[in-house]
C-alpha cells in the first residue's frame, strides 16, 4: 500500500512539472517596482488597463530596492527575467552608465501630450538621463506627530535640529544624502552654496558636527515604511520619508501626523528597460512604457498616491483620490503651498561624491 | 504530593528581607515604566514587606483567605491609577502572586513537598533551577505570544493602540485575516509555498532516504567524502549557495522555474532526511534483511515490507524538516525563483521591507498554528503506529 502512495505522489509531481514549464512560456512580462501602496498604484493606473488593453499578463515583483545588484547578476548570467523595471533617478543612470539599461528615445518612443507638444518638451528638465523615462516626482521630508510638539509645531526644516523646542527622538535615513544637505542649511550654509561646501572635506565635517549634536536622539530607519511605523508609536516625535508615505499615514491612516514640507528634497522615479531582452520582449516592453507614460495614466496614478505626475500637462488633470474622495492636488509635493522652499537633488554632485561621503557617514554613524 | 517535611513558620527577619526582594524585583519593571528604576525598587520592596508584616503578625494566620483577598484589591487599584483598566488586570495578578508568595515564604510552606533532609542551599537551589527554566521559556515563547494580539489591530501599525490596551472591541478587527484571504498577493505566495514545498519534500525524502541507506552499507568507497558532500548545503552559508545556484541554474535555464525552485529546496532538504534515517539505521538489524532474501523476497520487497517500516520514524521527521525548510526558506527562492514563484517567507520579507502591515502577523498566526498542528499530527500518528507494532509501552 505504501508503495502505491509513493508511486502515486511521484507520478503527481511528474505531471505537475510540464504544467509549471507552460506556464512559463504564456505571454507575461514582469514588472519591477517597490511594492506596498506604490505597486498599488501603478497596478490600478497602468498594468490593468494595459492588461485589459493587450492581454498580457503583468506579474508583479516587488525586487526595486536591489534593482542594481540583481540585474549585474542577470547579466552576468545571462539571463534577464525582467521587462521593465521601476528605479529612482540615481539608479538609472548607474545602470545606464554600466551598460544594464537600454537608450530610449523620448521623441521616438513616448506618446505625444494630446495638444501636440512633443514628449520631449512635455517632461522637460525631469529627463535627467538617456535611458530613464521619469514617472513621478516625490520628495523626502519630514513628518511630526501633532499631540507631542506642543503648542508651536514645527515649520523649519531645522526645528529638526532643535532639541530644546522638540525633544524627543527623530527618525532619519541610514545614509549621507539628504541629511548632510539638511545638516549645512541649519549650521548658516546658503542653500546655493551647499553643494560647494558639502565638496570639501571640512564642509563635510562641518556637517557630520552638526548631525553629531542630535545624533544620541535619532533612530535610523532604512525602509520607507519605518517612519510611519515608528510615528504611529509615538516612538518618535518627527522623522523623515517619503511623502506618500505621510499621505497615507495623515489621510489614510488617521494618524496624529502633520506634514514639514520645508527644504523637502525633490527626487525622481521611472521606468528603465534592461538590455538583453529579445527583440519581441523589447518591443513589448517599449510599448507598455509608451502605455503607462502618458499623459491621462500619470494623471490617473495620482488618484492613489500623492506622488506628482512627471509631466507637464498631466498636472492639470490631477484629480481626486479613488477612495477618499479629496482632492489630491494639496497634496502633492508640487503644490506651490508645499513646494515654498525646496531642495532638487543633485545627481551629478552625487554621482561624483557619493562613495566617498557615504563612507564617512557610516565610519561616523559606528562611532 | 503528600507532605514530606513537617512545616513552621518562619521568623520575621528571614520573611520580610525575601519578599522585599520579590518587591523589588517587581518594582524595576513599574518604576521604568515610570521613569525611575531605582524609586520603583525602594518603593517596591517597601511596600511588600510592610504588606507582609501586616498579613503575617498584626493579622495573624487565621486571617490568611481575608488577607489574600486584601493583596489582590490592593493591587488592582494601585493599578488602576498607574493604567486604567489593563492596570487592574495586571494588579490583580501581581496582588495575587505577592499574597501566596507571602504566606509560601512565612509560613515556611516551600519546604513542605522537599524531603526534609535538604540544607538551605539545596532548597534555594531546586527553587533557583525552576525558576531559570521558567525564564529560557518564556524568553523563547513571548516573541511568539507577542505577535498574536497584535494580528487583530483594527489599525494597519506594529502598534498596541490604546483601544487595545483599553480591551475596547473598536480596538480590534479581523480586517488583516480578511486581507490575507482576499488579497491576490497573498493567495498566489500561499498557493506557490503549498505547491513548492510538498514536491521539494518528496524529492528529498526519496533522494535521502536511499542515500543514507546505500551509504550505510560497509562496502561502499569513500563513504565519508560522499556523506560529507551530501550534507554540504548544511553548513555552507546559505547566501553562497544561493548564489552559486543562481548561476548554475541561470545557464540550464532551470532559473526563474517551479521545477528549479523544488530542486533547490529538495537539495536543502535531503542533509536532513540523510542525518535522521542514518541515525535510525544504526539500530538495524541487518540479519533480518537476509532472513527476508532466505525466505524468498527479492530486494525491492524486503525493502518495502521490512526495512522500511523499521526507519519509517526518521524518515518521517526527516521529510517533516525538509518539508519545514521548503515551507520557510527566503533566501534560496529570491536567487532561484522570479516573481512567479514568490512563497510566502519571501511576500513575508517584502512585506516587512516595504510596507509593516499587520498582515504579516495574520500569516505569522495563521503558519504557527499549522506548525503545531502539523508537529502533532505527525507525533500523534507515530505513537499509533508504534503502540500498534507494540514498539513502545502504553
Amino acid at each position: 500500500m505504501k508503495l502505491k502512495t509513493l508511486t502515486a505522489l511521484v507520478a503527481t509531481t511528474a505531471i505537475c512539472a510540464p504544467m509549471a514549464f507552460a506556464a512559463d512560456m504564456a505571454d507575461e512580462m514582469t514588472i519591477v517596482s517597490w511594492g506596498g501602496a506604490y505597486s498599488k498604484s501603478q497596478l490600478k493606473a497602468y498594468h490593468e488597463p494595459y492588461m485589459e488593453k493587450t492581454g498580457v499578463k503583468i506579474i508583479n515583483d516587488e525586487s526595486s530596492a536591489e534593482a542594481v545588484a540583481k540585474l549585474r547578476a542577470m547579466n552576468e548570467a545571462g539571463n534577464v527575467t525582467w521587462d521593465v523595471v521601476d528605479v529612482v533617478a540615481s539608479d538609472a543612470l548607474r545602470l545606464c552608465d554600466e551598460g544594464l539599461a537600454m537608450e530610449i528615445d523620448p521623441d521616438e518612443h513616448l506618446a505625444a501630450a494630446p495638444d501636440g507638444t512633443s514628449a520631449e518638451d512635455d517632461f522637460g528638465d525631469m529627463l535627467v538621463g538617456d535611458c530613464f523615462i521619469p514617472q513621478i516626482v516625490y520628495s523626502t521630508t519630514f513628518g511630526y506627530r501633532t499631540d507631542l510638539v506642543g503648542d508651536t509645531p514645527p515649520d523649519d526644516i531645522c526645528d529638526v535640529f532643535d532639541l530644546e523646542a522638540y525633544p524627543g527622538k527623530r527618525s532619519l535615513e541610514k545614509r549621507a544624502i539628504n541629511n548632510m544637505e539638511w545638516a549645512l542649511l541649519c549650521d548658516g550654509v546658503a542653500k546655493e552654496d551647499v553643494y560647494d561646501v558639502l565638496g570639501t572635506e571640512e564642509g563635510q565635517e562641518k556637517a557630520l558636527a552638526k548631525l553629531d549634536t542630535i545624533k544620541d536622539s535619532v533612530i535610523w530607519w532604512s525602509a520607507g515604511a519605518d517612519t510611519p511605523q515608528l510615528l504611529a508609536d509615538g516612538e518618535v516625535v518627527m522623522g523623515s520619508t517619503y511623502n506618500g508615505r505621510l499621505f497615507s499615514v495623515i489621510e489614510e491612516q488617521n494618524q496624529p501626523v502633520a506634514m514639514l514640507w520645508d527644504a523637502q528634497v525633490f527626487d525622481l522615479d521611472g521606468w528603465i528597460i534592461p538590455t538583453g531582452l529579445s527583440p519581441e520582449r523589447q518591443a513589448r516592453a517599449l510599448d507598455y512604457i509608451m502605455f503607462a507614460t502618458d499623459t491621462q495614466r500619470l494623471a490617473d496614478q495620482a488618484k492613489y498616491i500623492s506622488y506628482g505626475p512627471a509631466r507637464a500637462s498631466s498636472a492639470p488633470l490631477v484629480g481626486q483620490h479613488a477612495e477618499l474622495g479629496i482632492d489630491m492636488a494639496p497634496h502633492m509635493p508640487t503644490d506651490p503651498n508645499n513646494a515654498k522652499n525646496t531642495f532638487l537633488y543633485n545627481y551629478e554632485f552625487w554621482a561624483d561624491y557619493r562613495d566617498d561621503i557615504e563612507a564617512k557617514f557610516q565610519a561616523w554613524l559606528a562611532k | 504530593m503528600a507532605i514530606l517535611t513537617p512545616i513552621q513558620k518562619q521568623p520575621l527577619s528571614f520573611t520580610l528581607p525575601v519578599v522585599a526582594a520579590a518587591g523589588a524585583f517587581a518594582g524595576i519593571f513599574v518604576g521604568a515604566a515610570q521613569g525611575s528604576t531605582l524609586l520603583g525598587i525602594l518603593i517596591g520592596a517597601a511596600i511588600v514587606a510592610a504588606l507582609g508584616y501586616v498579613a503575617l503578625q498584626v493579622l495573624g494566620d487565621d486571617q490568611e483567605r481575608m488577607a489574600r483577598w486584601a493583596y489582590v484589591a490592593l493591587f488592582a487599584v494601585a493599578g488602576f491609577f498607574f493604567g486604567g483598566l489593563p492596570g487592574v488586570v495586571v494588579g490583580a495578578i501581581f496582588g495575587w502572586f505577592f499574597g501566596w508568595f507571602t504566606y509560601w515564604i512565612g509560613l515556611g510552606r516551600y519546604r513542605a513537598k522537599l524531603v526534609p533532609y535538604l540544607t538551605p542551599g539545596q532548597v534555594l537551589w531546586h527553587y533557583a533551577f525552576r525558576v531559570i527554566c521558567g525564564a529560557i521559556f518564556v524568553f523563547l515563547i513571548t516573541p511568539i505570544i507577542v505577535v498574536m494580539p497584535l494580528s487583530f489591530n483594527a489599525e494597519d501599525f506594529f502598534t498596541f493602540t490604546p483601544e487595545m490596551l483599553r480591551f475596547d472591541p473598536e480596538g480590534y478587527s479581523l480586517k488583516h485575516y480578511r486581507d490575507f484571504f482576499t488579497n491576490d498577493d497573498w493567495q498566489q505566495a500561499l498557493w506557490n509555498s503549498v505547491r513548492i514545498a510538498p514536491a521539494a519534500t518528496i524529492l528529498s525524502v526519496g533522494f535521502g532516504t536511499l542515500a543514507a541507506i546505500g551509504l550505510s552499507q560497509p562496502h561502499v568507497p569513500f563513504r565519508r567524502a560522499i556523506m560529507a558532500i551530501l550534507i554540504s548545503p548544511m553548513i555552507v552559508p546559505l547566501i553562497i549557495s544561493a548564489a552559486g545556484m543562481y548561476f548554475f541554474y541561470s545557464r540550464i535555464g532551470l532559473q526563474g522555474t517551479y521545477m528549479g525552485v523544488v530542486l533547490a529546496h529538495a537539495v536543502l532538504g535531503i542533509p536532513f532526511v540523510i542525518i535522521t534515517v542514518t541515525a535510525t539505521l544504526v539500530g538495524f538489524d541487518r540479519s533480518l534483511t537476509r532472513a527476508a532474501a532466505n525466505m524468498g523476497a527479492d530486494p525491492v520487497t524486503t525493502f518495502f515490507r521490512v526495512q522500511m517500516p523499521l526507519i519509517m520514524p526518521g524518515v518521517i521527521s526527516g521529510a517533516l524538516f525538509a518539508f519545514i525548510t521548503s515551507f520557510d526558506e527566503v533566501v534560496v527562492v529570491l536567487f532561484v525563483g522570479s516573481a512567479g514563484q514568490k512563497t510566502l517567507p519571501w511576500q513575508m520579507f517584502t512585506g516587512l521591507r516595504e510596507q509593516i502591515s499587520p498582515t504579516i502577523l495574520a500569516v505569522a498566526t495563521i503558519l504557527v498554528f499549522i506548525s503545531i498542528a502539523l508537529l502533532t499530527t505527525v507525533e500523534l500518528l507515530r505513537r499509533r503506529s508504534e503502540r500498534l507494532r507494540g514498539l513502545s509501552p502504553g
